[in-house]
C-alpha cells in the first residue's frame, strides 16, 4: 500500500516536471492574457493614462461598439471576406485536385502542387507589395483588365467598391496551394472498390464524381471550411500592407481595428472590447469543428 | 490511382481529353505563378521599363545593381540593413523552434506516458487554449511586456514559444502509439526518466518532430503582427519588418521594391523545392484533425 501511494507521488513529481516549461508558458502568454483581455474590456482605459488607471465601466464599450461605424463596418467587411473568400477558394481547389489527380502523372502533379503553394511561402510583405503594384493604375493586373476590353479601370486599392474585392482575389489566390495538398491527399486516400462497383454499375465519369468523390470527401471539406473560416476572421497583413483599411473604412477587419484602436489611438478598453467579439465568433466556430471531430469518431 | 485508371485510362480515346485537361491546368499555374515572374523580371530593370506595355518578361539588359543598392553595396542610399535582418529572423525562428518542440515534446510525453493527478483536466484545458487566437492575447501581452521593459527587444518573440498548444496536442497523439512496454522495460533496466524520453521515445517519434518543426519555424519565419507591435528598432527588425519598412519609403521605386521582395523570397523558395518532402510532411500532420 505504501509503496503504491510513493508511485503515484513519484509519477506526480515526474508528470509536473516534464509540464513546467510548457504549463508556464500557458499560463503566462495565453490564459492569464485572455482573461485579462476579459477585465480590459470592462473598462475604459487609454494606454497613456498607465497602468491601473482605468475606470471600470462593464458593458458600455460593447453598447458603443454597435453605434461605431468603423466597428460595424469592420464586422461586416471581416463577414463578406470569409463568405467570398472561403468558399471560392475551397471549389477551385476542389477542382483542381480532381483534375490533377484523374489526369496527370504524380510527377506533373507534384510539380502543380508546388507551383500553387509557392504564395503560401512567401512572407505576406513580399507578396501583398506585389499585388499591391500589379494593381496600381499602370501595372500589370490593371492593365491586363484593360486590354480585357474593361475601359476604364478603376484604381482597385482606392476604390470604395474594389479594395476589398481586390484584398479577397488575393486571398483566393494565396489560399488554393495549401486547399490543394489537402485534398490531393484526401483524394489518394479514397477507397479503390468504390469506383470498380460504379463502373460496373454503368456510371460515367461526372456520375462518380457527384455520387462518390464529393460525398467521400465531406470530411476533407468540412475540415477545411472550418480551418479557413477561422484563419480569414484573423486577416491582417494583407489589408494592414494593401490598403491600410481604406479607402475610409471599406477595407477595415476586426484584427485591423484591434491593431489600431490599441496601437495607434491607444484605446487598450476598446480594442479589448473587439478582441471579446473577435473570440465568441472564433469560439463558435472551434466548437463546431470538436463536436463534429467527436461525431465522425463515434460514427 | 485508383481514380486515374478508371476516368482517364479506360478507354484510348480520352487521350485528347487528357492533353486539353494538362493544358489547361499548365496555363491555370502560369497564372498563378505571374506574380512572382512578373517580380524577378521587375527587379532586373531600370525604374523607367518597369511599367512598359507590353511587358518584356525577359528584359533587353540585365541590371543588378538594384539589388546592391537594395543590400547598400557600394551606394549611398539609405541602409535597410537586409542582411542583419535575415540574420534575426533566422535566430529568432530557430530558437523559437527548438523551444517549441522541446517543451512541447515534454508536455505532450507527460500527458501520454505519466499517470500523474490531474493530467486529465489539465489537458482539458490545453486543448480548451486552442480557441484563443494570438490576436485577442496581444494587447495584455503588450502590457506585460513593456511593464518588463522588453518591448524592443527579442524576447517578446521568443518567450511564447515556451508554450505550443497543437504541437503538444499532436506529440501526445504520437507518444500514445508508442507501446508501454518500452518505458517499462527501460525502467526495470534502470534507466531514470528523462533518459527514456530523450534516448528512447523521442528518437522513435521522429518524423513528427520533424513536421511539426518545419511548420513552426515557417511560422515564425512569416509572422508579421507580432513583430510589427514589439520592434522598432531597425536593429532588432526581423525580415518580413525590413521589408515593409523599405517599401514604406521607397514605394514608387517598383524596380528597387521587387528587388527587395525577391531578396526576401528567393532563398527561402530554394529550401522549399530542395526539402519539399519534408514541408509536405508537415503540411499533412497538421491537417490530421489538429
Amino acid at each position: 500500500m505504501s509503496r503504491k501511494i510513493t508511485n503515484q507521488r513519484r509519477e506526480d513529481i515526474l508528470g509536473y516536471s516534464f509540464l513546467l516549461p510548457s504549463l508556464i508558458g500557458m499560463l503566462i502568454f495565453s490564459m492569464l492574457p485572455l482573461l485579462a483581455t476579459m477585465y480590459i474590456s470592462l473598462t475604459d482605459w487609454n494606454y497613456l493614462k498607465g497602468l491601473g488607471n482605468w475606470n471600470f465601466i462593464a458593458f458600455r464599450n460593447f453598447k458603443d461598439l454597435w453605434n461605431d461605424t468603423w466597428f460595424t463596418a469592420s464586422l461586416k467587411n471581416t463577414f463578406f471576406y470569409t463568405i467570398g473568400t472561403v468558399p471560392v477558394a475551397l471549389v477551385i481547389s476542389l477542382g483542381i485536385s480532381i483534375l490533377i489527380e484523374s489526369f496527370c502523372r504524380s510527377s506533373f502533379a507534384n510539380g502543380i502542387r508546388i507551383a500553387l503553394y509557392m504564395p503560401q511561402i512567401c512572407n505576406i510583405v513580399a507578396t501583398a507589395t506585389v499585388w499591391k503594384m500589379m494593381f496600381s493604375s499602370y501595372g500589370p493586373f490593371t492593365n491586363l483588365l484593360r486590354s480585357l476590353g474593361w475601359t476604364n479601370v478603376p484604381r482597385m486599392l482606392t476604390s470604395y467598391d474594389w479594395a476589398l474585392p481586390a484584398v479577397m482575389l488575393v486571398a483566393i489566390w494565396q489560399a488554393l496551394g495549401y486547399r490543394v495538398f489537402i485534398y490531393s491527399a484526401a483524394l489518394q486516400g479514397l477507397p479503390s472498390d468504390l469506383y470498380e462497383a460504379a463502373s460496373i454499375d454503368g456510371a460515367n465519369g461526372w456520375q462518380r464524381l457527384i455520387h462518390i468523390t464529393v460525398p467521400q470527401l465531406r470530411p476533407t471539406t468540412f475540415f477545411l471550411t472550418i480551418t479557413s473560416i477561422i484563419g480569414s476572421f484573423k486577416v491582417f497583413g494583407l489589408v494592414n500592407i494593401m490598403t491600410e483599411g481604406g479607402p475610409g473604412a471599406s477595407t477595415y477587419t476586426l484584427v485591423y481595428y484591434i491593431y489600431k484602436a490599441a496601437f495607434s489611438f491607444n484605446k487598450m478598453g476598446y480594442a479589448s472590447a473587439i478582441a471579446m467579439v473577435l473570440f465568441v465568433i472564433m469560439l463558435v466556430f472551434t466548437v463546431i469543428r470538436w463536436t463534429s471531430n467527436k461525431r465522425t469518431e463515434e460514427e | 490511382m485508383s481514380m486515374q485508371s478508371n476516368i482517364a485510362r479506360n478507354k484510348p480515346g480520352k487521350i485528347a481529353l487528357r492533353v486539353l485537361v494538362t493544358a489547361l491546368l499548365l496555363g491555370l499555374t502560369l497564372m498563378m505563378i505571374i506574380p512572382f515572374l512578373w517580380m524577378l523580371s521587375s527587379s532586373f530593370k531600370l525604374q523607367k521599363d518597369v511599367m512598359s506595355v507590353p511587358i518584356d518578361w525577359i528584359p533587353d539588359y540585365f541590371y543588378p545593381d538594384n539589388y546592391l543598392k537594395v543590400l547598400h553595396i557600394g551606394t549611398t542610399g539609405k541602409d535597410y540593413h537586409f542582411f542583419l535582418a535575415y540574420w534575426n529572423s533566422i535566430k529568432i525562428a530557430a530558437t523559437c523552434t527548438v523551444t517549441s518542440m522541446l517543451t512541447a515534446s515534454m508536455a505532450g510525453y507527460a500527458f501520454a506516458k505519466i499517470r500523474f493527478r490531474g493530467s486529465n483536466i489539465l489537458f482539458l484545458l490545453y486543448l480548451s487554449q486552442m480557441m484563443i487566437p494570438t490576436q485577442v492575447t496581444l494587447i495584455p501581452r503588450f502590457i506585460l511586456f513593456s511593464q518588463l521593459n522588453l518591448v524592443n527587444t527579442h524576447l517578446p518573440l521568443l518567450l511564447p514559444s515556451l508554450v505550443s498548444i497543437t504541437a503538444t496536442f499532436l506529440m501526445r497523439q504520437a507518444f500514445v502509439s508508442v507501446p508501454n512496454e518500452l518505458r517499462e522495460s527501460a525502467k526495470l533496466d534502470g534507466a531514470g526518466e528523462f533518459r527514456i524520453y530523450a534516448q528512447i521515445m523521442v528518437p522513435i517519434i521522429k518524423p513528427t518532430i520533424g513536421a511539426l518543426a518545419t511548420i513552426q519555424f515557417m511560422n515564425s519565419w512569416n509572422d508579421y503582427l507580432d513583430p510589427l507591435v514589439f520592434i522598432s528598432n531597425w536593429r532588432l527588425n526581423t525580415l518580413p519588418l525590413a521589408l515593409n519598412q523599405f517599401v514604406g519609403e521607397e514605394v514608387t521605386q517598383y524596380n528597387l521594391t521587387t528587388a527587395a521582395c525577391c531578396l526576401t523570397v528567393i532563398p527561402v523558395l530554394l529550401i522549399f523545392l530542395f526539402g519539399q518532402k519534408f514541408f509536405v510532411k508537415g503540411l499533412m500532420t497538421g491537417a490530421v484533425k489538429g
